[in-house]
C-alpha cells in the first residue's frame, strides 16, 4: 500500500471563488449598514434629548451630500438584506400543513412581502399624520 | 470516413501522495458524445489514457453517493453531471473541497463517518417493543415530517459546499444535522433528547450561519440548510425553557 | 457536550433582522432621503412633532427597538463575518467588543428615551 500523505487545502480567499459565496458575503456586509445608520439615529436621539438647537444641527448633518450619499447606499443594503431575509426565512420554519398540503416556501416569502408593503406605507403614513 | 471525432478537455487536479509535494492540474482530450457523463469521461480516461487516475464511483445512478466531486468549481456527482452541459469548454475536476485529498480524486471521509456514528442514525424506540405488538403504524403525514431528510446518500456535497465546515472541520456539518434531524422528527423514534446534546453544542447547529450552499447542492433535496435552522429554534426554545425549568428538578 | 450560548445571540440577530427587513427600508427612505432631500415635507422631521412621538410610549418603543435590535443584528453578523474572513485570533476580544458595543448603546439608548 502506498504511504497516505492528505493534502489539506487552504481556504484563503474562498468566498471569491463562486457567485454564491460572494453574495452571501455582500448580504453579511449589509449589517455593516444597517449599523451605522442605527448609530446615527442614536446620535439624532441624543440631539433630540439636548433640545431643539442640537436637533436642528443634527438635521442639517443629515443634508449634506456625503450624508446622503450614505444614506443612499444604506437603502440598498436594507433593501438587499430584506430580499435575502425574505428568501431564507422559510428555512426556518417547520412544515405548515394547511388542509393536506405543505405551504411551499415562495408562500412564506411571499406572505412576507405582503407584510413588509403594509407596514412600510403604515410607517410613511405615520410619519405624515402624526 | 465519419467526421473528425469531437473531443472535450478534462482537466484533473492530480495527487499522489507518494510522489506530489502538492497537487497539479493535469490536461486530458477525452472523445465526446453527447450522451457522456463526466462519470463515463474519467472511466475513459482511466481505461484509455492514464490509467493512474483515481475516483470513486459505484452506482452509475445518482443513489450511492460515491462519485461526489468539484466540477467546475461546485460540488456535483460526477455520474449525474453531463458533459454536453459544459462542451465545447473546457472542464476542470477537482476533489471535494473542505476534506483531506487521499489521492487525485479521493477525499478522506472518516470526519464524516465518526460523526454520522455519533448522532445515533437509527430508530431507538420509545419503549421497549416486543414482536407480537406488530409493526410501527405511521401516517402518511407522520411520514412527511422526516420523509425528504431521509433521501440522504452521504455524498458529502454538502460538505464540500460549506465554507463553515472548510474554516472549522470541529463542526458537526450539514449532512449529520440533516440525518439527524431524520430521526428526531421520526414518529418511532424516542430518542431525539439524546441527539439535542449534539444540536445544541457551538459545533452543532451554531456553526452554521445560513449561507445555503449546502441545499443549492444537494443531488436529492434534502435541504439540510432547513434542517439545521428549524433546529436552531428548536435549540433556542430549549435553551430558554431550561433557564425556567432546569433539567434535574422535579416538575411536580 | 457543552451547550452553547448562542440562542441568546441568535434570538437578538432575528429580531433585528425583522427589524432591519420590515422597518429599515422606508426608515431610511424618509429620515435619510425623502426629508434631506425635500421630497416629504421637512415637518415631517421638525423638533417638536418628533419630541411629542418620543414623549409616547409607543415612540420610545420603536426608537428603542429599532436602534437597540439594529445593532445587535449587526453585532452578531459582523463578529460571525470575521470568523468567515478568516480572523480567528481574539475570538474572546472581538465577541466583548461587538456584542459589547450593542449593549452599550442599547443602555445608552434606554437612558436616553428615559429622560425625553
Amino acid at each position: 500500500m502506498t504511504t497516505r500523505k492528505p493534502y489539506i487545502r487552504s481556504m484563503q480567499g474562498w468566498w471569491l471563488k463562486n457567485t454564491f459565496y460572494k453574495k452571501y458575503m455582500i448580504r453579511e456586509a449589509t449589517s455593516i449598514f444597517a449599523a451605522i445608520y442605527a448609530l446615527i439615529l442614536l446620535e439624532g436621539l441624543m440631539a433630540l434629548a439636548s433640545g431643539a438647537a442640537a436637533w436642528n444641527d443634527w438635521l442639517v448633518s443629515m443634508r449634506s451630500p456625503v450624508a446622503v450619499i450614505f444614506h443612499l447606499l444604506a437603502l440598498a443594503a436594507a433593501i438587499y438584506h430584506t430580499i435575502t431575509w425574505f428568501a431564507v426565512s422559510p428555512k426556518v420554519a417547520p412544515n405548515i400543513i394547511i388542509g393536506k398540503q405543505k405551504v411551499p416556501a415562495v408562500a412564506i416569502t411571499a406572505l412576507q412581502y405582503a407584510i413588509a408593503a403594509i407596514l412600510y406605507l403604515t410607517l410613511l403614513w405615520v410619519a405624515l399624520s402624526i | 470516413m465519419a467526421d473528425a471525432k469531437k473531443t472535450i478537455e478534462i482537466e484533473i487536479l492530480r495527487y499522489r501522495p507518494d510522489q506530489d509535494q502538492e497537487p497539479v492540474w493535469q490536461s486530458y482530450q477525452v472523445p465526446f458524445t453527447d450522451d457522456m457523463s463526466v462519470l463515463q469521461g474519467l472511466q475513459y480516461i482511466k481505461d484509455h489514457l492514464d490509467g493512474t487516475v483515481s475516483f470513486r464511483w459505484s452506482c452509475r445512478m445518482a443513489i450511492c453517493g460515491s462519485c461526489g466531486m468539484m466540477i467546475n468549481n461546485k460540488p456535483m456527482l460526477s455520474c449525474k453531471t453531463f458533459l454536453r452541459e459544459f462542451y465545447p469548454a473546457k472542464i476542470q475536476i477537482e476533489a471535494m473541497r473542505h476534506l483531506p485529498i487521499e489521492k487525485d480524486l479521493i477525499v478522506n471521509i472518516d470526519d464524516f463517518i465518526g460523526k454520522l456514528e455519533s448522532i445515533k442514525p437509527y430508530i431507538i424506540p420509545k419503549a421497549a417493543r416486543s414482536l407480537e405488538q406488530g409493526e410501527y403504524l405511521q401516517t402518511p403525514a407522520q411520514r412527511d415530517k422526516y420523509e425528504q431528510f431521509s433521501s440522504c446518500i452521504n455524498c458529502l456535497l454538502c460538505y464540500a459546499a460549506c465554507p463553515q465546515y472548510g474554516l472549522n472541520p470541529e463542526f458537526t456539518g450539514p449532512g449529520v444535522l440533516a440525518l439527524l434531524h431524520r430521526y428526531n422528527a421520526d414518529s418511532r423514534d424516542g430518542a431525539s433528547a439524546e441527539r439535542m446534546a449534539v444540536v445544541n453544542a457551538d459545533t452543532g447547529v451554531w456553526g452554521c450561519t445560513l449561507v445555503g450552499y449546502c441545499s443549492e447542492v444537494c443531488p436529492k433535496q434534502v435541504d439540510p440548510a432547513a434542517a439545521v435552522n428549524r433546529n436552531k429554534v428548536n435549540s433556542t426554545l430549549d435553551y430558554f425553557y431550561r433557564m425556567l425549568i432546569p433539567k434535574g428538578e422535579a416538575s411536580e | 457536550m457543552k451547550r452553547s450560548n448562542e440562542p441568546i445571540f441568535w434570538s437578538l440577530f432575528g429580531a433585528g433582522g425583522v427589524v432591519v427587513a420590515f422597518i429599515l427600508p422606508m426608515l431610511i427612505f424618509i429620515t435619510g432621503i425623502a426629508v434631506p432631500l425635500g421630497i416629504l415635507p421637512h415637518e415631517v422631521m421638525e423638533f417638536e412633532r418628533i419630541r411629542d412621538f418620543a414623549d409616547a410610549w409607543q415612540g420610545k418603543l420603536f426608537i428603542f427597538a429599532v436602534i437597540s435590535l439594529t445593532l445587535w443584528h449587526s453585532a452578531h453578523r459582523i463578529f460571525l463575518s470575521l470568523h468567515d474572513l478568516g480572523i480567528h485570533w481574539g475570538r474572546g476580544f472581538f465577541r466583548w467588543l461587538c456584542y459589547g458595543f450593542a449593549g452599550f448603546c442599547t443602555l445608552l439608548t434606554v437612558y436616553l428615551l428615559m429622560h425625553i
